[in-house]
């Protein structure tokens, strides 16, 4: 740090004076790290620069088939937490802290008068786990007042092709990924065949999309397809459960022969029930029975127990996607706020944009983002609801730039246009 | 007619007394909860030892006698006896206890605890805690000087080296480097440390007079994408002229000339080679490979394998007797 300190006065092309001014005016104001690592061991470090990080959630208790799939409360807010206290953990050395700021709206509300309001707070980084349409509602306005979003919750493609926004970073894999990570491993398995069962809303239709995308572009064939139309009655209560589930066998009858069943029900109104109750014995995989996904967890490798030690201990149950999904946000944010040392948002926006940017989340390779929409590459864990099961890019899926877009839409398909 | 007189010899005398030529290697498999112990000149497996669970870090005292182990998931350091090789106690070491070094005089352990962000010292004779210093996220690497004076611990997620100052047990001085660091290890002379960053797929030259970094090695393999290349274990030669990286899923040692810090070589070994250690008289040195559950005797002339031998599941150190 004395170093580098020393560095930025000798390079300095003021007169002489001024830059032992200018020096001094480091040592006390900005860049603290001599006097912070001493301070580190014994006294508490003073901290000099403190980063807040807005965090804005539309929240409403979702409905789950299982009761063990139903979200935690603090889903996703956790794992920015647990983010800020590794960057604090680092930040002590180096005289920077990070604090977190959530806010919470209704889920189909108006985002944009809370966000404003973190604005008036000083938020100039923000996660957001809102839906396409209210990220979008203040993508702009986060424009215009020199603001990052940090995009963890919405997996929708679009917000990365043709609403794509140079100010948004998605740390949430696309539909199109987590299919394509899925579909990669059904066909190394040689299950080619498959029945796609969807769901009737809007989502669930964009994940059948992905699904339909993916089987043309790994070789497989959608030998059928079959709508469920949610008519309001499943879900857990006594006679919906049964009535679902008793539907199943008979709504999978009579299909043409298939390898594998895919689900798509993000609403998870009918989805968990197939798996056990198919017509003809097949696995099930989507969004249900065999589900790609960001994290896992039970996911160990790659130094992963040591994240879901952390977490665990922190929050009392285990890491899921979108707790991953935020951490990384908050530890890319860490990560360039620590080396390019200040939090101006333009200087950290540069750092994280440069080509050589890249961040560790115990997946095994160093993650880094798209330059063409700003989505971060990562690898896609194919699990159950016991354990991973595999994890994609299987081997053997080339690519000519990196094995990871093989995932996901790709440059040359790009509907995004950047300014 | 020697040879057999030797070999009957080491039959008579299993493990009380090696003959002066023979090393025994102790491999820490982190899988299957065992130390594989090789006789080098044969390269034969021994004997298996139960240890505790999710042995990583091994090490050996400066006068041969005591192999200690991280059982990781028993937050427990195990002593072996390198006479009967028999597990014969053990030191606490704080929790999670992944990798550590001793110090040069042996007398004092530093164990870096992944889950706690701490470096625990532990006074080898005693058995007791003498410090916990807070750390970075995830520490991991150890490295001591060779004058026993400072210690380096490399933080993972922080992708920092930490000084310590061994007499105050301080941190001096913080050094950022690429992305999961995972080892330091101390040129010979005192006057480098080398910090291997595993994702960021470099090896950094940390001057320990300045405390900044003076090189930065990287590595180019044809054929494998820059995102296999992770470099992990360190190792520098007693006359400090080549060093040894284990680049991880890469399955091979990179050897670098530490005057140019050019890499000269790339052996291939077995699959996710980890770490490494060299023979006693330096004329060959050993890597762990995880996957492929082996473990391969490099020749330092010539720098070519010359054999590799099965282990336990995941080999993960490896420390090697000096008689």
């Amino acid at each position: 740090m004395a170093a580098s300190l020393n560095g930025m006065i000798m390079k300095s092309t003021v007169p002489n004076t001024l830059s032992v001014l200018f020096g001094f005016f480091l040592l006390f104001v900005n860049v603290s790290g001599v006097s912070a690592q001493q301070a580190a061991t014994n006294k508490p470090a003073k901290p000099v620069v403190e980063t807040r990080i807005g965090y804005l959630r539309a929240y409403e208790p979702q409905l789950a088939l299982s009761v063990l799939d139903i979200p935690p409360r603090d889903e996703g807010v956790a794992g920015a937490n647990v983010a800020i206290n590794d960057n604090n953990t680092t930040g002590k050395f180096l005289g920077q802290s990070f604090v977190l700021d959530v806010t919470e709206t209704k889920f189909d509300a108006d985002v944009v008068p809370v966000f404003k309001e973190m604005l008036a707070r000083g938020d100039k980084f923000v996660l957001t786990d809102v839906s396409a349409k209210q990220l979008l509602s203040i993508a702009d306005l986060a424009k215009d007042s020199g603001v990052l979003l940090f995009n963890v919750g919405a997996t929708d493609d679009s917000l990365r092709e043709e609403e794509c926004r140079a100010n948004v970073f998605h740390t949430a894999p696309t539909r199109s990924m987590l299919a394509d990570g899925l579909a990669q491993y059904l066909v190394w398995k040689q299950w080619r065949k498959w029945v796609l069962l969807y769901g009737s809303h809007d989502r669930d239709k964009l994940y059948a999309d992905a699904i339909r995308r993916a089987a043309t572009r790994f070789g497989a064939t959608i030998v059928e397809e079959r709508l469920y139309e949610d008519k309001g009655t499943a879900r857990r209560t006594d006679t919906g459960v049964i009535q679902v589930q008793k539907q199943m066998p008979v709504f999978t009858q009579n299909l043409p022969e298939h390898d594998v069943v895919i689900v798509a029900d993000e609403s998870e109104v009918f989805g968990s029930y197939v798996p056990y109750r198919t017509w003809t014995p097949r696995p099930v995989a989507g969004t249900a029975g065999l589900v790609p996904s960001s994290w896992h967890p039970a996911s160990e490798q790659w130094g992963g127990s040591q994240i879901q030690n952390r977490f665990d201990k922190a929050t009392g149950r285990r890491m899921l996607s979108k707790d991953m999904q935020a951490w990384t946000a908050v530890r890319i944010l860490g990560e360039a706020i620590t080396r390019s040392k200040g939090n101006d948002p333009k200087q950290v926006e540069t750092f994280i944009k440069a080509d050589d940017f890249s961040i560790a989340a115990f997946k095994g390779q160093k993650l880094s983002f798209r330059n063409w929409n700003w989505q971060l590459r990562q690898p896609i864990l194919i699990g159950d609801g016991h354990g991973v099961v595999s994890t994609s890019p299987q081997e053997g899926f080339l690519h000519q730039f990196s094995e990871l877009d093989t995932l996901g839409v790709d440059r040359p398909e790009t509907k995004c246009k950047l300014d | 007619m020697r040879r057999r007189y030797i070999l009957a010899a080491t039959v008579a005398l299993p493990f009380l007394a090696q003959p002066a030529w023979a090393n025994l290697v102790y491999v820490s498999n982190e899988k299957d909860n065992t130390v594989t112990v090789v006789d080098s000149k044969t390269m034969e497996v021994v004997k298996t030892i139960n240890v505790g669970q999710r042995p990583r870090g091994i090490t050996i005292s400066p006068d041969g006698k005591i192999i200690y182990v991280c059982a990781s998931d028993d937050d427990t350091v195990e002593m072996i006896d390198t006479a009967t090789n028999e597990v014969v106690g053990s030191l606490p070491s704080g929790p999670d206890p992944e990798l550590f070094v001793l110090s040069p005089d042996g007398q004092t352990l530093y164990v870096a605890n992944e889950d706690d962000n701490l470096v625990t010292v532990i006074d080898v004779n005693t058995k007791g805690v003498v410090a916990e210093i807070p750390v970075g996220v995830e520490p991991e690497g150890m490295g001591v000087s060779p004058d026993g004076k400072t210690i380096v611990n490399t933080s993972e997620t922080t992708s920092m080296a930490h000084f310590i100052d061994t007499s105050t047990h301080e941190i001096t001085d913080n050094v950022l480097v690429d992305s999961r660091p995972r080892f330091a290890e101390f040129k010979p002379d005192g006057s480098e440390v080398w910090v291997s960053a595993e994702i960021g797929g470099t090896v950094s030259v940390i001057d320990n007079k300045t405390r900044a970094v003076t090189h930065k090695i990287t590595f180019e393999i044809q054929g494998l994408r820059s995102e296999q290349i992770q470099p992990v274990g360190v190792r520098i030669t007693a006359d400090g002229k080549k060093a040894y990286v284990a680049l991880g899923p890469a399955n091979r040692v990179a050897v670098v000339n530490t005057e140019t810090y050019e890499v000269e070589k790339y052996v291939l070994v077995g699959q996710r080679v980890w770490q490494l250690a060299f023979m006693p008289d330096g004329k060959q040195i050993i890597s762990t490979n995880g996957l492929s559950n082996d473990i391969t005797f490099i020749d330092t002339e010539t720098d070519e394998p010359i054999k590799s031998v099965t282990v336990g599941q995941l080999p993960w150190g490896v420390a090697i007797s000096p008689n």
